[in-house]
C-alpha cells in the first residue's frame, strides 16, 4: 500500500512543481527554492513527518523533503542544546544528500564530457 | 550612397564572390546537408572545448570561402564578424588565426547581415576583398545564455535551438553576378517581451520595423522581391510578424516571407519553434540561398537578420528584451 | 499625445498580438506526464528503501540517507551518459522535483564547466543552479528554528 501512496503523493508534489513552472512561469531554480521553503514550513508546523509516515518515499524523494530535513535537524539539536543547536543541527540529517551529490558530481566531472 | 536616415544604396554594386558554410552534426542531418561545404559528426569539432569548437567553425567557414575564390588571407583587406560568446572571443580568436584586419561586431543573431552590409560599404570605398562571417555553437551558447546542456529543463514550445554553424561570404568589387545593392540598418526595438524562451516574439517587431523602413526609404514594396527572408524568427516569430505586418497595413504573401530558422532542421525534437543563433542566417543565406540565386530561382531578395540584444544579466534584472534587425538586398544581375 | 504614450500603446497592442499567436504551454499534458514520471521515481525510491530495510538492517528512521544517496548516484550516472536531459523534455517537473533533479543540476554544471578547470570550473560552478535550493532551505530552517526556540523557551546554555 505504501507503494501506491508513494506514487500518488510523489506524483502530486511534481504536479505542483509543474504548475509553478508552466502556470506562474517560474524558472526551475525559483520553483525548487520555493518547494524547499514549503517543505521547511510544513515541517515547522509538524505536518511533514505525518506525510512521510503515510507516503514513505513519496514524501522523502521530492525536494520538499530537503526543507523538511533541514528543519528537522535544526529543531532536534535545538531541543538538545538550545539556540546554538539551530545552527549546528541544520545539516545533520541532509548531510547524506548534499555530500553524495557533491562527491558523485565531482567524480562525474572527472569521467564524463558533456554529450550534447 | 547614403539614402535616408537608415538606408544605403551601393552604387558600385559589390559582388559576393564566394561563400562557405561549416556545420555540426545535427545540422548535417537536416534538409540543407547538400548545400554545406563541410560537416562534422562530432559536436566538439575535434576540439577540447565548445568555445574552441565555435572558433574553428568560424575559421573554417572563412578558409572554405577563400579557397573557393582562390585567394589567401593576405589578399583580404578586412574581416567583419561577431558571435554570441562573451566579448565575441569566438570571432576574434578566429581572426588571430586568419591574420586578417578585423572589425569585431555584436548584433547577436543579426550580425551576419550587419557584417555583410559593412563589407559592401568598405568595398565601395575601394577595398579589394572583404570577408563577412559569423558562427554559433549550440553547446557554447546554451551554456552562455541558458543552462548546462546536460541539465534537465523542459523547454516551452516557443523555444528555439541554437545552430552549430559558421558561415562566411567574400565581397569584392567584381567577380560574380550576385550583387549586394542596398541595405537598411535597424533601430533597437523593444516591445516589452521578457520571456527569454520566446525570442521569436521579442524579435518580430524589429524585423517588421526594419522591413517597413526599407520599403519606405526606397519607395518599394514586397512585390519588388522574390523572397523576403528573416534570420531566426522561428515558427512563432514568423506568425507574429505576419500579423504585425497586417496591423501596419501591409499584407505579405505567406510563401514569399520565409525564415532561415525554419530551414535548417526538419524533425529535430529539440528545435521546438525553429533554429536560432548568429550562425543561423549565415548558414542558410551563404549556402542554400546563394546557390539558388545562382541557379536562377531568385533574382532579387531581401534578407533581414534579427538579433535579440539581451544577456543573462539583463534577464535576471527583469529587463525586457531589446531587439534589432538589419536588411540587405542581394540581386542577381545579367545572365 | 506624447511620444511616450504612443510607444506604450504600441507595446500593449503588440503584446496582445504576440500572446494571441504564441503557442501555449501544454500545461494539462505536462502535469499528467510530471505526475506519472515523478510518482514512478518515488516508487523506485520506495523500492530502494524496502530493499535496504530488508537486507541491510536499516529502519524507517535511518533508511532515508542511503536511499537518497542511491538515487543521487543513479541520477549523476544518467547525467554523465547524457540521458537525463533527454527525459526531462518529456517529464518536466517529474524529473526536476525529485532529489534526482537536484543531483542532475549539480552534475550537469560540474561536467559542463570541466573545460574551465577543476578548481574554478567544477568547484566554482557546481552550485550555480543547486545553490539557491540550499541557501533558501537553510535560511528557512534557521528562521523556523529561531521561532521554535522562542516558542518553547529552550534557550540552552547562554
Amino acid at each position: 500500500m505504501i507503494f501506491l501512496w508513494a506514487f500518488i503523493v510523489g506524483g502530486l508534489i511534481c504536479v505542483v512543481g509543474q504548475l509553478m513552472m508552466d502556470g506562474l512561469k517560474l524558472t526551475p531554480a525559483h520553483t525548487m527554492a520555493t518547494l524547499v521553503v514549503v517543505g521547511a514550513v510544513l515541517d515547522g508546523l509538524g505536518l511533514y513527518e505525518r506525510l512521510i509516515d503515510f507516503a514513505g518515499a513519496g514524501a522523502t524523494v521530492p525536494i520538499t523533503s530537503f526543507g523538511n530535513q533541514l528543519v528537522h535537524g535544526a529543531l532536534a539539536e535545538a531541543d538538545r542544546t538550545g539556540l546554538i543547536g539551530v545552527i549546528t543541527g541544520i545539516f545533520q540529517i541532509t548531510s547524506a544528500g548534499i555530500s553524495a551529490a557533491i562527491i558523485f558530481s565531482f567524480l562525474a566531472a572527472l569521467v564524463f564530457k558533456p554529450k550534447g | 550612397m547614403y539614402i535616408s536616415k537608415q538606408s544605403f544604396r551601393y552604387e558600385s554594386e559589390p559582388c559576393i564572390v564566394s561563400s562557405g558554410v561549416v556545420v555540426g552534426p545535427t545540422e548535417a542531418k537536416g534538409p540543407l546537408k547538400d548545400h554545406f561545404d563541410k560537416m562534422y559528426d562530432d559536436l566538439w569539432i575535434n576540439e577540447d572545448s565548445f568555445e574552441k569548437a565555435q572558433k574553428k567553425l568560424m575559421e573554417e567557414a572563412c578558409t572554405e570561402t577563400l579557397t573557393k575564390a582562390n585567394i589567401t588571407p593576405e589578399d583580404v583587406a578586412f574581416l567583419f564578424g561577431g558571435d554570441l560568446i562573451n566579448q565575441i572571443t569566438g570571432t576574434s580568436f578566429a581572426s588571430r588565426t586568419l591574420g586578417i584586419p578585423f572589425f569585431g561586431l555584436f548584433g547577436a543573431c543579426s550580425t551576419s547581415m550587419e557584417a555583410l552590409s559593412l563589407a559592401a560599404m568598405v568595398v565601395e570605398q575601394g577595398a579589394p576583398y572583404v570577408l563577412a562571417g559569423t558562427a554559433s555553437h549550440y553547446a557554447a551558447i546554451e551554456k552562455q545564455f541558458r543552462y548546462p546542456i546536460e541539465y534537465g529543463s523542459q523547454r516551452p514550445p516557443t523555444a528555439q535551438r541554437t545552430v552549430t554553424a559558421g558561415g562566411a561570404a567574400l565581397v569584392a568589387p567584381t567577380g560574380s553576378n550576385i550583387h549586394v545593392t542596398k541595405s537598411t540598418i535597424g533601430k533597437v526595438i523593444d516591445n516589452g517581451i521578457k520571456d527569454p524562451f520566446n525570442m521569436g516574439a521579442a524579435m518580430a517587431p524589429a524585423a517588421v520595423d526594419t522591413i517597413l523602413t526599407h520599403f519606405k526609404d526606397f519607395q518599394t514594396s514586397e512585390e519588388d522581391y522574390d523572397l523576403i527572408l528573416t534570420g531566426d524568427l522561428g515558427q512563432v516569430g514568423r506568425s507574429i510578424a505576419l500579423e504585425w505586418f497586417r496591423q501596419k497595413g501591409v499584407t505579405l504573401p505567406e510563401g514569399k516571407f520565409q525564415d532561415c530558422g525554419l530551414m535548417i532542421y526538419d524533425d529535430e525534437p529539440e528545435a521546438m519553434a525553429g533554429a536560432s543563433g548568429t550562425g543561423c542566417s549565415a548558414a542558410v543565406v551563404f549556402s542554400k540561398i546563394l546557390h539558388e540565386m545562382q541557379q536562377g530561382k531568385y533574382k532579387k531578395i531581401l534578407v533581414c537578420a534579427t538579433g535579440a540584444l539581451l544577456s543573462p544579466l539583463t534577464f535576471q534584472q527583469k529587463e525586457s528584451i531589446p531587439c534589432i534587425a538589419h536588411a540587405v538586398v542581394i540581386e542577381r544581375k545579367g545572365a | 499625445m506624447s511620444q511616450e504614450n504612443g510607444d506604450q500603446m504600441e507595446k500593449e497592442a503588440y503584446q496582445k498580438v504576440a500572446s494571441r499567436i504564441e503557442p501555449k504551454r501544454p500545461m494539462l499534458m505536462n502535469c499528467v506526464k510530471a505526475f506519472f514520471v515523478g510518482g514512478f521515481i518515488c516508487v523506485i525510491g520506495q523500492c530502494i528503501s524496502t530493499f535496504y530495510m530488508h537486507f541491510f538492517h536499516f529502519n524507517e528512521a535511518t533508511v532515508g540517507a542511503p536511499t537518497v544517496a542511491t538515487l543521487i548516484f543513479i541520477s549523476v550516472l544518467l547525467t554523465g551518459f547524457g540521458v537525463y536531459d533527454k527525459f526531462s523534455q518529456f517529464s518536466g517537473a517529474g524529473t526536476a522535483v525529485p532529489v534526482t533533479g537536484f543531483a542532475n543540476s549539480m552534475a550537469s554544471t560540474a561536467i559542463e564547466y570541466k573545460t574551465e578547470g577543476f578548481v574554478l570550473g567544477v568547484g566554482g560552478n557546481m552550485f550555480k543552479l543547486a545553490g539557491s535550493v540550499i541557501v533558501f532551505g537553510t535560511v528557512a530552517a534557521f528562521i523556523i528554528g529561531i521561532i521554535y526556540t522562542i516558542a518553547t523557551g529552550q534557550w540552552g546554555a547562554m
